[in-house]
């Protein structure tokens, strides 16, 4: 079904391990900066700590408002944080320049986003072959991948629909299907199923899942224990604050947390607890592990 | 990306925007249709002035009798006193006397009823010598024009204007041997002149011209009675030297002083510099509002780039997400702004090239459109457009992707 590209691009570090894809140290955003109104700023993230290796398959999750999608765009190259350091396979993502990170969003990264973002005057297939264009990939073959693309998300019967002309679920999967066209080797979804039924959910968890086994690397939120569930790890984030990071057990039995200590914002916290679900963890945050057990 | 692709993406982008587009190009092609025109009109009255000089000789001075300047109050009309005579015309000819004069033609002029075998016809005859033609320029289509030998001889002939030709004879050529009668004498037809058309001293083409002294004898009854002499300097730039030799010679023939002359020397650069410098102030009169119409124009060109980018900051951070570079970007925007900019001109010029041709038919106003004031409106719409679409758009190109996204 899912094509199988070259082995995702992975920069290996100077003692030649492999590095991990996504690790963030310390981030902190803070949105109203700019403005004069204190009241206005929001502390968006929190000192967030994270590492995500090569071929993982990560479910976000977390109540609304709770700074999940300010994380993703942050790990995609969309956005910079205020403060903390972003190593994307390795490299400081504030060194990158403009060219090099128009090159990671391009190829290196698919993301979806959780407003589409379709561009409402082309239709399904040319919003599709847009990352394509930017990759230099001949108008010949362009379509032609388009069309795979849709067709991996079930939607060759409206290729040539405009946006404006299909249904928010539609809309969703021609979102996926543009961030899966390039063969990124990070996949990144903000809510790739909230417009989706139970069956096309399903459909979209069974992609999901063979690009994990093809080795990508695939973050993604949802509000779904359902879909939750099927990720490898799953990461709660609370108030910009990562609260709990579990491993699921591959057969659906036992999960387990794996410690916060990474996770947790080593300057910011000084002197605080490091074990998990301790007394550091501010506003007694419960361990989400109970919630994403299958 | 290639230049090629984004070359489609930018002409998509167009294509799709229909409406953003048009309004766009209404614009710029509006400005540039107002300017050249009004520029146009300008040059073409210039070019009407410059032609009329041309036609005229461009060295030529008029002596008329009676002086505008008469301390007595009594104003000579021209041709009304008798104070020219042809002793005048010929003392002029002198190069002691006048040395920057080269020639000299001295006009008696008289309303004629001409008639032939089949028609009549009533033109303006005109007395004078074998100088008139190189004199006022002119030259004839066929024939001859008459001699020295003619005047001396008082021969009958006469030399017509074409117009007069055709009425007379029906074709221009047809003219030459033919007799017509004037008053009581028959005269031969020996030569028919170029046309020149009609300039501030009449019409040029429905005359007839004869010897003076023929004219003396057979019309006036042995009076010579000058209306003016034509002078025509060496050179335009000895034109005022020859004024003066003119003015001096006549004064101290007629034995009056300056304050008192009984004549008047008229340049006919000088009327026509008057004029000139008229319609150089009409030129720039409309070239101030062909200006005014370009930055009128320029800022609807910058106020349509400027919203249609503002609109599509979005659209610009969601390429760079996809991975478009801010070079790409700016490129694309440029290209835009670049084709609605040349599409828009070229039916601006298109335009006003049209409006010019029909207002030289409906009134006989020479709309002359320069190329020159063409790619001036051209480029200064052109550059108003790019750099009003270009600005923003780069601007937005640096702008991380999801604020972008997120922008009003
Ligand atoms: N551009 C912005 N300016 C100011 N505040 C913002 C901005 N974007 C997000 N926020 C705030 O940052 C916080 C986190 O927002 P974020 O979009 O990351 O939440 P989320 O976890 O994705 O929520 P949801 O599940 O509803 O999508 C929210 O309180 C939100 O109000
Ligand atoms: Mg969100």
């Amino acid at each position: 079904m899912a094509r199988v590209d070259a082995t995702p691009t992975v920069m290996p570090t100077s003692s030649g391990q492999q590095a991990p894809v996504v690790e963030l140290q310390t981030i902190w955003k803070t949105y109203g900066l700019g403005r004069k109104n204190d009241s206005v700023r929001v502390d968006a993230l929190r000192g967030v700590s994270l590492s995500v290796g090569q071929g993982e398959y990560t479910a976000i999750v977390g109540p609304s408002g709770s700074g999940k999608s300010t994380l993703m765009h942050i790990i995609g190259c969309l956005d910079t944080p205020t403060s903390g350091t972003y190593l994307i396979n390795g490299e400081d993502a504030s060194d990158l320049s403009e060219q090099d990170l128009a090159e990671i969003r391009n190829i290196r990264i698919g993301f979806v986003f959780q407003q589409f973002n379709l561009l409402a005057s082309l239709n399904a297939w040319r919003n599709v072959e847009l990352p394509l264009s930017y990759a230099g990939v001949p108008a010949s073959k362009r379509r032609t991948r388009a069309m795979e693309a849709l067709e991996k998300v079930g939607l060759t019967d409206r290729a040539s629909h405009k946006p404006g002309e299909m249904s928010g679920g539609q809309q969703q999967r021609v979102a996926v299907a543009r961030a899966l066209v390039n063969n990124p080797s990070l996949i990144l979804a903000d809510e790739p199923t909230g417009n989706l039924d139970s069956v096309s959910t399903k459909d979209m968890l069974n992609l999901f899942g063979s690009l994990s086994a093809e080795g990508r690397t695939i973050i993604l939120i949802t509000h779904d224990s359902d879909v939750a569930a099927t990720a490898h790890r799953v990461v709660q984030v609370r108030d910009g604050m990562i609260t709990s990071d579990t491993v699921n057990q591959p057969d659906g039995g036992m999960s387990f947390e794996v410690p916060l200590s990474s996770s947790v914002g080593r300057e910011r916290r000084s002197g605080g607890n490091q074990d998990p679900g301790g007394d550091a963890v501010p506003g007694g945050v419960r361990s989400a592990g109970a919630e994403v057990r299958p | 990306m290639n230049f090629a692709q984004i070359l489609r993406t930018s002409w998509s982008a167009i294509a799709t925007h229909r409406l953003r587009s048009a309004l766009t190009i209404i614009g710029i092609f509006i400005g540039i249709a107002a300017v050249s025109l009004t520029i146009g009109l300008g040059q073409g009255a210039q070019r009407m002035i410059s032609d009329e000089i041309t036609s005229l000789g461009s060295n030529l001075l008029i002596v008329t009798p009676g002086s505008s300047t008469s301390t007595s109050g009594v104003r000579g009309g021209m041709g009304s006193a008798t104070t020219l005579t042809i002793d005048d015309a010929t003392a002029l000819t002198s190069s002691t006397v006048a040395p920057d004069i080269s020639g000299v033609a001295p006009i008696m002029s008289s309303s004629q009823t001409l008639t032939t075998s089949s028609t009549n016809w009533t033109s303006t005859a005109y007395g004078t010598t074998a100088s008139w033609l190189p004199v006022r320029s002119r030259t004839v289509q066929a024939g001859r024009f008459f001699t020295d030998a003619d005047v001396t001889n008082c021969a009958t002939v006469v030399v017509l204007g074409p117009t007069t030709a055709q009425e007379l004879y029906g074709q221009a050529n047809m003219a030459v041997g033919q007799s017509l009668t004037m008053g009581t004498a028959q005269y031969t037809v020996i030569g028919v002149l170029t046309s020149a058309g009609s300039s501030s001293l009449g019409d040029e083409d429905d005359i007839v011209v004869m010897p003076y002294s023929t004219m003396s004898q057979r019309i006036s009854g042995g009076v010579t009675r000058l209306s003016m002499i034509y002078i025509s300097a060496t050179s335009q730039a000895s034109l005022t030297a020859a004024y003066q030799e003119a003015t001096a010679a006549l004064l101290t023939r007629h034995g009056v002083s300056s304050s008192s002359a009984d004549f008047s020397i008229t340049s006919l650069q000088s009327v026509l510099d008057v004029a000139s410098s008229i319609t150089g102030t009409l030129t720039l009169a409309l070239a101030a509002l062909a200006g005014i119409s370009l930055v009128v124009g320029g800022i609807g060109v910058m106020n349509i780039m400027l919203v249609s980018v503002t609109e599509r900051i979005r659209e610009i951070g969601l390429r760079k997400a996809l991975g478009a570079t801010p070079g790409v970007i700016r490129l694309q925007f440029l290209i835009e702004a670049a084709i609605l900019a040349v599409i828009g001109g070229i039916l601006g010029i298109g335009l006003g090239y049209l409006a010019g041709w029909l207002i030289s038919q409906a009134i006989s106003i020479t709309v002359t459109i320069s190329w020159s004031a063409c790619l001036l409106a051209l480029g200064v719409s052109a550059l108003v457009g790019i750099v009003a679409g270009v600005y923003p758009a780069s601007r937005a190109a640096k702008m991380a992707p999801i604020d972008a996204l997120r922008s009003e």
